[in-house]
């Protein structure tokens, strides 16, 4: 589960890691009267959205108009705010139809000597969490680690003990920063590293992370988020949930226990098990044709979730094929082959589908669907099933 | 010989009083697997299935030798039902359960490492070795005894391949599903070299998915450890940066992890590598023909 910045940083706030003084608004007016009650000279005004890119991208409506902007009136915050909400913003993680933007960020500025980058992930290489960081602040990280990975220092620390002071200084030490910063660097990190553990993050990222002109270090941005597993011991998180930063057919999905991820293209999958959905996909554009979506109706597929699976692939005006996939174990393919022509009936269909069973009582399955009259194009082997449904989708 | 698993092998079954446990310790007890126990807190002294079930591992443990477990308990506790078993002394861990906490499995990892016992899974179908020894979820009859180890991240996925191994008259020594999430108890690298030196495994066939850098490590591994023929598949082709795949574990993040840097890491330590899923079988088949 993702998050927005202003929630991230009530977090961070609660957990004693510096964050600047801000409010969230939602409207143009609220966001005068947070700068003038922040009171500074000047303050910048943030879309909160949860796709990154901010302060690169641009709204739909107005094309002048970045997501992050510096602003040194109550005027102008309004003017800012005014356009950001409601308007589209277009970032590199957005595509190009954008996010609407429904809250601003105002924020006080803050005299900044450096920008840094910190970020917390568990890492499979190692089995443990582990804390990054680099000089490079502000960039992109994964350009950083590209080009110049000399310049991204790390720690593993240990899940219950935490960040030891020593590691933490030894991160500030490769960050050249001074002596007198090194008590706020250490806090800074141990805090967050606590924070990381206690609520079973899957990323949190600052960056940039500043150092203030008095020495300071500051999360000038945060972005976290959740291990969706473990949200059962979290209660007071899925308050922070925003189900209009999802894809709606994903969240549809999740509800009726399916996985689905939306795609480009024009063949509409649906398949049992992770693994053998991706490489349903994969075998799709070896054989010249486009998946328009990755769909794993899990290990025991019943009528109601292959109808609402069904339902999910068709309201995709892309779909010009669907293909089914069905490795029979546990699931025999008689209740299977029931289950897709009960769902095929009540949803009426308006595409050709192709279906391809193998496994358990595989002979009476595709038995039932040959003499059930219904229209559907039965496959014997998975490169049979890729052509058919190519051919089909046109 | 074969690998973890065989006819010696007395299996607990960790949940074996929840609906999925009791369903599977009848496909396993049907397959002709021992399970000899069960182990559900607060409900000791019942049977299912016609097996003696126990209030913890331990006793299970003293009172019909146990020396491996399936554990199908809710996610929540399954942290906690993989380090009773490894306390227990346990030498064989195959945890099905899916949705595992990932910082839980931090702490697990830890543990396993520091004990004499092997972990598979979280997020696994399972272990098999044909006609002697079923532990999990997968379905029995598609395997046949023969002469390839399977090692996988995917469930369905490890069946299309292991029916085309058994349809092409190859068979399999033993199949090991590891599990689809970030962090699990065996890696493809520790598998490899059990394959190595099981006598009955004439070649092995892997299948990664996108995601970390488990597959890269396996390919250095191979290149100058496994002398067997080796073939392998990676899924996810085609999946865009950034999207979860429906495994925990399959998500390209940070432009690492890709199937395309997979697949020439593989190639590049002389593993034949299927391009289609269709292909896995004589994947293998091409490997043997080279060596």
């Amino acid at each position: 589960m993702k998050i927005h910045e202003f929630q991230a940083k009530k977090l961070l706030r609660a957990a004693g890691v510096a964050v600047l003084e801000n409010q969230v608004c939602s409207t143009a007016s609220e966001a005068g009267g947070a700068f003038k009650s922040l009171g500074g000279a000047v303050a910048v005004v943030k879309a909160q959205i949860h796709a990154g890119g901010r302060g690169k991208g641009t709204l739909k409506e107005h094309p002048d108009q970045h997501g992050v902007q510096l602003v040194r009136s109550a005027e102008d915050a309004i003017g800012v705010a005014d356009r950001l909400l409601g308007s589209h913003l277009v970032t590199l993680q957005t595509g190009a139809a954008g996010q609407q933007v429904r809250q601003v960020l105002v924020e006080a500025g803050c005299a900044i000597a450096r920008e840094l980058y910190l970020g917390i992930v568990v890492d499979r290489g190692v089995s443990s969490p582990v804390l990054m960081v680099s000089s490079a602040g502000g960039m992109e990280i994964e350009k950083v680690a590209a080009e110049t990975p000399e310049l991204i220092f790390k720690e593993a620390f240990d899940r219950d003990a935490g960040l030891d002071a020593y590691q933490a200084r030894k991160l500030a030490t490769a960050l050249e920063l001074p002596v007198a910063s090194m008590r706020s660097a250490v806090q800074f990190m141990q805090r967050l590293c606590r924070l990381f553990v206690e609520q079973d993050c899957s990323l949190v990222e600052i960056n940039p992370l500043v150092v203030t002109e008095t020495g300071e270090l500051v999360a000038l941005d945060a972005k976290m988020s959740f291990d969706d597993n473990a949200l059962f011991r979290h209660k007071d998180l899925q308050e922070f949930r925003d189900l209009a930063e999802e894809e709606p057919t994903e969240v549809r999905a999740g509800e009726a226990g399916l996985s689905f991820v939306k795609l480009d293209g024009n063949i509409g999958c649906l398949v049992n098990g992770a693994g053998l959905a991706m490489s349903t996909m994969d075998l799709i554009k070896l054989h010249g044709g486009e998946p328009a979506n990755f769909l794993d109706v899990g290990g025991g597929a019943n009528v109601e979730q292959v109808t609402e699976a069904f339902q999910i692939l068709l309201s995709d005006d892309n779909v010009r094929a669907v293909l089914v996939n069905i490795f029979g174990g546990i699931m025999r393919c008689t209740t299977i082959a029931s289950a897709l022509l009960e769902a095929y009936q009540s949803v009426g269909f308006n595409v050709p589908l192709v279906v391809r069973l193998e496994g358990t009582e595989v002979n009476e399955g595709r038995k039932i669907l040959e003499e059930s009259g219904v229209d559907i194009i039965t496959a014997n082997d998975l490169t049979d099933a890729a052509k058919k449904v190519v051919a089909a989708a046109g | 010989m074969s690998i973890l698993v065989g006819k010696e092998t007395r299996l607990l079954c960790q949940g074996i009083t929840g609906q999925a446990g009791e369903f599977h310790t009848r496909g396993c007890l049907d397959y002709g697997t021992q399970v000899v126990a069960g182990c559900t807190p607060g409900k000791g002294g019942q049977e299912v299935a016609g097996v003696p079930v126990f209030d913890t591992v331990a006793d299970a443990v003293k009172q019909t030798g146990v020396n491996a477990t399936m554990i199908f308990v809710p996610a929540p506790f399954t942290a906690d039902a993989i380090l009773e078993a490894i306390d227990a002394g346990i030498s064989v861990v195959v945890a099905i359960t899916e949705g595992v906490p990932v910082l839980d499995m931090v702490r697990v990892f830890e543990k396993v490492r520091a004990s004499d016992a092997v972990l598979i899974g979280p997020n696994c179908p399972g272990v098999i070795t044909p006609e002697e020894c079923k532990i999990g979820i997968m379905p029995g009859y598609i395997h046949r005894k023969g002469k390839v180890g399977v090692i996988s991240r995917s469930g369905t996925l490890t069946y299309e391949a292991v029916w085309q191994l058994s349809n092409l008259g190859l068979g399999q020594s033993t199949c090991v599903g590891l599990g689809g999430d970030p962090i699990v108890g065996t890696s493809f690298v520790d598998l490899l070299r059990l394959f190595q030196q099981d006598d009955e495994t004439e070649a092995i066939l892997m299948m990664g998915e996108i995601g970390g850098t488990a597959e890269e490590e396996a390919a250095a591994v191979v290149a100058e450890q496994i002398d067997k023929p080796v073939a392998a598949f990676i899924a996810g082709r085609t999946a865009p940066p950034g999207k979860r795949m429906g495994h925990a574990g399959a998500i390209i993040s940070g432009g690492k992890g890709t199937a395309t840097e997979k697949v020439a890491a593989l190639e590049s330590a002389g593993i034949v590598v299927a391009e289609s899923p269709a292909d896995m079988g004589t994947a293998v088949q091409r490997a043997m023909q080279q060596a």
